[in-house]
């Protein structure tokens, strides 16, 4: 894939670091004295400060949401597909957000920056944020840089629980919630392969107890074998059937029969396993999923509707017919809870074979909808 | 501009700033129409996604549900209004549709084509096979309009159901005509109907 530098993108854009010194305590008790978060900005903010979207990224997402870091870059950023001039979700008019959430490990503090006052990586010594910390954490960004209102908060998957617990936790911060493939808690099946994942990682060796930064190795094995399952959860039988079928990896046919035959969706999850492997953090994909195996949505109040009932944002919420892992009936206990607690809400059910991965990837009523919706976002 | 009859009796019955929840919105123009002239907060359920889009476009808020089996996801009382335009017909169970239309609104609008009328008594009568006509230009087998319905098997049903009807307006042809009014089940092409539950 060649970067995208047409018209409807937003081009070279370079990170930036808002730093925090003063303490920020957790949810679990745990306090960061000083923290830093990495983020990107697309569009102008306007004088009145209205047109402000927070765009919360996925497990596996970063700040890096659109555009390019630089010439050399061979994909453009997560959401490319959604955020762009002329996009979704336009930068033509909309001021928008993206923050490496907590934890993570493309520049936020995390397991892989240095422990204040010294030079050793946190590693396992991390403390294990929950979503609403990034909530309140973002919280600040927002007042840093002088915003006060998020014309849309927006995110897919683990981000749409952001979003969500953004719309719950500060009401009036939140004007528009837009919650994509998202769910109100994992269901027991969710949990048991974030397990597996977890398992993955920390039974490699070179995973030393997390402490593996400071002791040079790193646990690819594992990390890859936790991507592996975990990217087969974000695809459908369906899809995969139509993407690989049964080919086989050309290279790997032999008329002699005795060579090793791969097949094509081996070759596709090996690569995509090894490329995360060094691209990602083996802590932070403890953390993150972890975080998402505690996230409650309803937690703290009797229910999912006395929840959803503080919140005075109008909402989108959208699956994907073919997602297993966050399947449509999750929205629909989000609708159904927003519907009971007198709340404005779009719905619909998008018809694909992309499964969960289905909010990343290009398609037509999903992009049209979400264009068309947006545009009353921003406009007040 | 509304071309359909019952919607102009819809129009006329809606009271301003009320709730709406319009099943089978389509492309949400009628309810958008409401919202600008009689100021309801409305909702609309539509299963056909570029109907969506269009109603999502006009500022509307839309459930993607099937009628058929979907009225459950919207608690009782939430709408001061449950509207059905020209839809009873299609659905699967009108009967559970109505008797929940009644629950989730204080009060229910329904529309539906009257096939009491005399034309299609007429047709059935003389030719022996089922009506089609300018309105029903689709053959039996591949019709959506499945449960047909007369003006009096409609009454018959809210009776069953313990259903109240309010007000009733008829239609024939390109206006309200007094031999509708008088005999609705034979001259009516189509009927309109404000009901809520009995003791409402």
């Amino acid at each position: 894939m060649k970067p995208d530098l047409s018209a409807q993108s937003v081009g070279l854009v370079t990170p930036q670091v808002a730093h925090f010194d003063t303490p920020f305590q957790l949810s679990n008790g745990a306090t960061l004295d000083q923290h830093q978060l990495i983020f990107e900005t697309y569009g102008e903010l306007n004088a009145s400060g209205t047109n402000a979207v927070l765009i919360c990224h996925a497990l596996s997402g970063s700040h890096h949401a659109a555009g390019i870091h630089d010439a050399t870059e061979q994909r453009p950023g997560w959401w490319d597909l959604a955020i762009g001039p002329g996009k979704p979700i336009d930068t033509n008019r909309l001021f928008v957000v993206c923050s490496n959430n907590l934890g993570g490990c493309d520049g936020s503090t995390g397991p892989n920056t240095p422990m204040p006052g010294t030079s050793t990586p946190w590693g396992s010594q991390f403390p294990q944020p929950q979503v609403r910390d990034w909530v309140r954490s973002q919280k600040l960004l927002a007042e840093y840089l002088g915003i006060s209102r998020w014309a849309a908060v927006v995110g897919g998957s683990l981000g749409g629980m952001q979003a969500l617990q953004w719309a719950i936790d500060f009401p009036d911060w939140v004007e528009h919630c837009v919650a994509l493939a998202s769910a109100p808690g994992l269901t027991a099946q969710n949990i048991a392969f974030n397990e597996i994942a977890r398992h993955a990682i920390l039974s490699d060796p070179d995973f030393r107890g997390g402490n593996y930064l400071a002791q040079d190795a790193l646990p690819v094995r594992g990390v890859a074998l936790a991507r592996m399952v975990g990217h087969l959860t974000y695809m459908s039988a369906d899809g995969m059937s139509d993407r690989f079928g049964r080919e086989l990896r050309e290279e790997s046919f032999s008329p002699d029969g005795d060579q090793e035959r791969v097949f094509q969706v081996e070759s596709y999850l090996r690569h995509q396993g090894a490329r995360f492997s060094t691209r990602f953090d083996a802590n932070t994909y403890v953390l993150m999923t972890r975080a998402l195996d505690l996230f409650d949505l309803s937690e703290g109040y009797t229910n999912l509707t006395t929840a959803l009932s503080r919140a005075e944002a109008n909402f989108l919420l959208l699956s994907f017919s073919s997602d297993w892992r966050f399947a449509p009936q999750r929205s629909i206990e989000i609708r159904d809870a927003l519907m009971a607690a007198g709340k404005a809400v779009t719905c619909a059910n998008i018809q694909t074979d992309n499964g969960h991965d289905g909010f990343l990837l290009p398609h037509q009523t999903y992009e049209r909808l979400l264009a068309e919706w947006m545009q009353r976002v921003g406009r007040s | 501009m509304i071309n359909r009859l019952d919607l102009k009796t819809v129009l006329d019955w809606v009271p301003e700033g009320c709730s709406v929840l319009d099943l089978g919105c389509g492309d949400g123009a009628f309810l958008q129409r409401l919202c600008n002239d009689r100021h309801v907060i409305g909702v609309g359920v539509e299963i056909d996604a570029d109907n969506l889009i269009s109603a999502v476009q006009k500022g509307l808020d839309v459930i993607q549900e099937d009628i058929n089996d979907g009225l459950n996801c919207f608690p009782n009382h939430r709408f001061d209004v449950v509207m059905l335009t020209h839809a009873l017909q299609e659905l699967t169970h009108p009967h559970i549709a109505l008797a929940r239309m009644v629950q989730i609104g204080k009060q229910a609008i329904v529309s539906f084509p009257n096939f009491g009328h005399w034309f299609c008594r007429m047709h059935l009568g003389f030719t022996g096979r089922m009506p089609m006509s300018r309105a029903m230009p689709r053959n039996w087998y591949d019709t959506p309009n499945i449960h047909f319905c007369t003006v009096r098997d409609f009454e018959a049903l809210c009776l069953e159901l313990e259903i109240d009807i309010i007000e009733r307006a008829t239609i024939a042809g390109s206006g309200q005509h007094l031999l509708a009014k008088i005999w609705p089940n034979l001259f009516a092409t189509s009927a309109v109907y404000r009901i809520c539950r009995s003791g409402q």
